[in-house]
């Protein structure tokens, strides 16, 4: 199923030397997203990370083409984008690289709408939970417990599950996926890229300074939201529901990690309580079971 | 060219304006409802749904997605269409800058309406003018045959001067009312504009590099780039012109460029407006004229490019009246658009018809009456 | 590719300056423990490893920004980080 690392097109997506921090997360996302369709896509950035790790015109430190656009605009824009390249008889995917305040917070009127109108989209949202642009203040996506500087002694609110409200827009495709795993983004933005209509790609990206650990962590802390739990690895697939690996052999709670194997990683989790920890944990598997009936409730098989 | 069928019909000014659109074959149009601009897109999507016109009719959840969904497609080398009157242009506000930005040569109808609170739907100026300074062309017309005229114009401008272009109708007084217009032949309209050029204000295609808008290495390259839109408002000054003569030969109708002059001749005095209620004007300015008032008026149909050069032209005359239907707290906007070039001495400011209060021929005799015999500089009406 | 009314920009190495001047630490890269198998290029957030099955991984220092996730995930541990301040 996997496309073997050998076979991944060689082509630099990312230019060496670009803006964004030592060790960026969002960054491998990417790479990952140029290999699979950087010849065929063409870009909304609304204001975040993704528009500052360009680096400083003339020169652009992402090799597809772009067009940067208001914070809350992206999914509008790309709908623009799609219907033009229809319209003009040009072969081309309108995507979005965005934020998760972009599109969860500010620009979640937009998406939702294009979603509802199925606009032929691919939506990715990379999820570095928190405004990172602006330094680090929180965001729908903030999971609770977590430091920011709007949240300086944890969030209390919980985490919006953007991907589960996409998906019960009854878009054709949603996914969920890590910067852990590039293979398996790889082969969902492909999927994704032959589906006409709105596809929605919830992408898990760590962010070192933000998140409060040292920048060689960054696949590891990813690779941890996985294995403990905390972020699950899913598709729903015009109609159909599936757990990817690991997370489809992580359903038996026994199987996951220890929660603070992810936690300790992290200094924006450092004043949490065992109290807390424990109390996270029930809300990880409280997550699990919602997900499973959901996605129970959503397959047409 | 005019021996072709020319149609002659009834129509309201917003109807008048979807058919504008729809001769100038857009590839992309989008739009939210609010009153009174609804009827143009309700048309647009009519003629879409029944195969009249090919083109994408994108729903959307709010002007501000209006105002994107369009400029995606503009930046993607279509023709692009939206519309909306007051609260709804007030909501694209930042996108609208942006698109001017972009240079996007998008053409978008704003039907005028007061502004809230209270809600009030009726019409007012302060909407379409709220944005003078945002890089966008603006046009107003006085009929319904000008409001199908200027969107026509409106796409050839857009995509010569590569400057977004607002054409303004007035709220209801324009917009919902029926007036005989002439509907020029889908050949001529071809004539006149020709498929735009893709690959400008830049190419956006897949498997071609090229990024818009990242940080710049250099604040003098953002500098630059915005004297160039004020460099690009200086061309369509003449663009307008040029378009304006080049539509007069194709259908006979040609306006004066960014003003429409009249009874100018000999006078001493002149009344400048813009919108709709210019034919009331000019009823005022016809009977000062038997009662032996030396006065004309000047109509400006474009207010972004300023006609700076034509009001420039009325230096001569002894007092320039300035009617705004629209205030700000500091005065109306045309007053000090006008004074701005003609100094302050020159000018009486009569702001009226606010919040669409009726204001005909009658008051704008009295009106431009005591504004030439009084001292008056501000009169609020 | 043509002019442009806006001002663009288009891909070169180096938009975010020379990056390679942020290390702190070094990856080198003991090429004997190395199993060729791509790990680092794949992951290595900057695109400044080169890599080609059956010639050997390749860093640019000129910007790599020395994040050591390549040294962190490499599964050998082919490759060490070393203070720059030591070399
Ligand atoms: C309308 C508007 N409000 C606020 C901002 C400032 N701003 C720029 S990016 C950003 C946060 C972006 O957060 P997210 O979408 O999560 O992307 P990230 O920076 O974390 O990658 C904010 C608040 C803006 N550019 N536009
Ligand atoms: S702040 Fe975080 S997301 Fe933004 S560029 Fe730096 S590492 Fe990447
Ligand atoms: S990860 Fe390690 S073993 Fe694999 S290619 Fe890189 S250096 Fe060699
Ligand atoms: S240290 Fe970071 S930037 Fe340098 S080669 Fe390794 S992964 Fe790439
Ligand atoms: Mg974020």
């Amino acid at each position: 199923m996997s496309v073997r690392i050998d076979l991944l097109p060689k082509k630099k997506y990312v230019m060496p030397g670009n803006s964004a921090c030592a060790g960026c997360g969002m960054m491998i996302g990417l790479k990952i997203l140029g290999m699979a369709l950087g010849e065929e896509a063409v870009l909304s950035i609304p204001a975040s990370c993704a528009s500052v790790v360009q680096g400083l015109g003339p020169k652009s430190g992402i090799a597809m083409p772009i067009l940067n656009v208001p914070f809350a605009s992206a999914a509008s824009v790309a709908t623009g984008i799609s219907e033009a390249f229809k319209q003009l008889g040009v072969n081309g995917k309108a995507v979005v690289w965005a934020g998760d305040g972009g599109t969860a917070d500010i620009g979640f009127a937009a998406v939702s709408a294009a979603a509802e109108r199925n606009s032929d989209v691919l939506y990715i949202m990379y999820d570095n939970e928190a405004y990172m642009n602006t330094g680090i203040q929180r965001s729908s996506e903030t999971p609770k417990g977590a430091w920011t500087t709007t949240t300086p002694t944890g969030k209390r609110e919980a985490k919006k599950d953007v991907a589960l409200i996409l998906l019960a827009h009854g878009v054709p495709y949603v996914a969920t996926a890590s910067i852990a795993y590039p293979q398996d983004l790889y082969r969902k933005i492909k999927r994704a890229s032959e589906i006409r209509g709105f596809k929605f790609i919830h992408l898990f990206a760590p962010c070192p300074p933000g998140w409060l650990f040292d920048p060689s962590l960054t696949v590891e802390v990813a690779r941890k939201a996985v294995e403990t739990g905390a972020f699950i690895l899913w598709e729903y697939d015009n109609g159909e529901f599936k757990l990817n690996p690991p997370s489809s052999s992580l359903v038996d709670k026994k199987r996951r990690k220890p929660l603070t194997e992810y936690l300790k990683l992290q200094g924006r989790f450092a004043h949490l309580t065992e109290e807390q920890i424990r109390q996270m944990e029930e809300e990880i598997d409280h997550k699990w079971e919602f997900l499973l009936k959901f996605a129970q409730a959503a397959s047409r098989r | 060219m005019r021996a072709l069928a020319v149609l002659k019909t009834a129509l309201t000014g917003n109807y008048a304006v979807a058919h504008a659109v729809k001769m100038a074959r857009p590839h992309v149009i989008a739009a939210y409802p609010i009153t009174p601009q609804t009827t143009i897109v309700e048309k647009l999507s009519e003629f879409v749904e029944r195969g009249e016109l090919k083109a994408s009719f994108v729903n959307v959840e709010s002007e501000f997605s209006a105002l994107a969904v369009v400029y995606g497609a503009a930046m993607a080398g279509a023709r692009s269409f939206t519309a909306t009157s007051s609260h709804g242009l007030f909501y694209m506000y930042e996108m609208l800058w942006w698109a001017a930005g972009s240079r996007a040569p998008i053409v978008m109808a704003v039907v005028t309406r007061t502004i809230g609170p209270p809600w009030n739907i009726h019409d007012e100026h302060n909407d379409i003018l709220a944005i003078r300074d945002s890089g966008w062309a603006i046009a107003m017309a006085s009929s319904v045959q000008e409001a199908f005229d200027l969107t026509v114009q409106a796409f050839k401008l857009a995509e010569r001067a590569y400057v977004p272009v607002a054409v303004g109708l007035d709220g209801f007084v324009l917009s919902h009312t029926v007036e005989t217009v002439e509907l020029p032949p889908q050949e001529v309209v071809d004539k006149f504009l020709p498929p735009r050029n893709p690959d400008l204000p830049l190419r956006l295609r897949p498997g071609e590099p090229i990024a818009m808008g990242n940080l710049p290495s250099d604040d003098r390259i953002h500098a630059e780039h915005l004297k160039n839109i004020y460099k690009a408002h200086q061309e369509a000054k003449k663009l307008v012109k040029e378009i304006d003569s080049e539509y007069g030969e194709l259908t006979g109708r040609e306006y004066g460029g960014l003003v429409e002059r009249f009874e100018l001749e000999g006078a001493k005095y002149a009344v400048i407006c813009m919108g709709a209620w210019c034919g009331d004007a000019k009823e005022a300015v016809k009977s000062l004229r038997r009662e032996g008032v030396p006065v004309g008026l000047m109509r400006l149909r474009f207010v972004r490019p300023f006609p700076d050069e034509e009001v420039e032209a009325l230096s001569d005359l002894d007092k320039v009246v300035v009617f705004d239907r629209d205030i700000t707290p500091a005065g109306g906007i045309l007053g000090r658009e006008v004074a701005s070039v003609l100094g302050r001495d020159k000018v009486v400011n009569v702001v009226a018809g606010l919040a669409g209060v009726d204001f005909k021929a009658e008051e704008f005799r009295k009106a431009v009456k005591h504004a030439i015999e009084g001292e008056e500089r501000l009169m609020l009406l | 590719m043509g002019l442009a009314l806006v001002p663009v920009s288009r891909p070169a190495p180096g938009s975010g300056g020379l990056t390679g001047t942020w290390r702190t630490l070094r990856p080198v890269v003991n090429l004997d423990k190395c199993i060729d198998c791509g790990i680092c290029w794949l992951y290595c957030p900057e695109s400044v490893i080169d890599w080609e099955k059956g010639q050997k991984i390749k860093i640019d220092y000129t910007y790599c920004k020395g994040c050591g996730i390549c040294a962190h995930e490499c599964p050998t541990k082919a490759i060490e980080m070393i203070p720059e301040a030591g070399l």
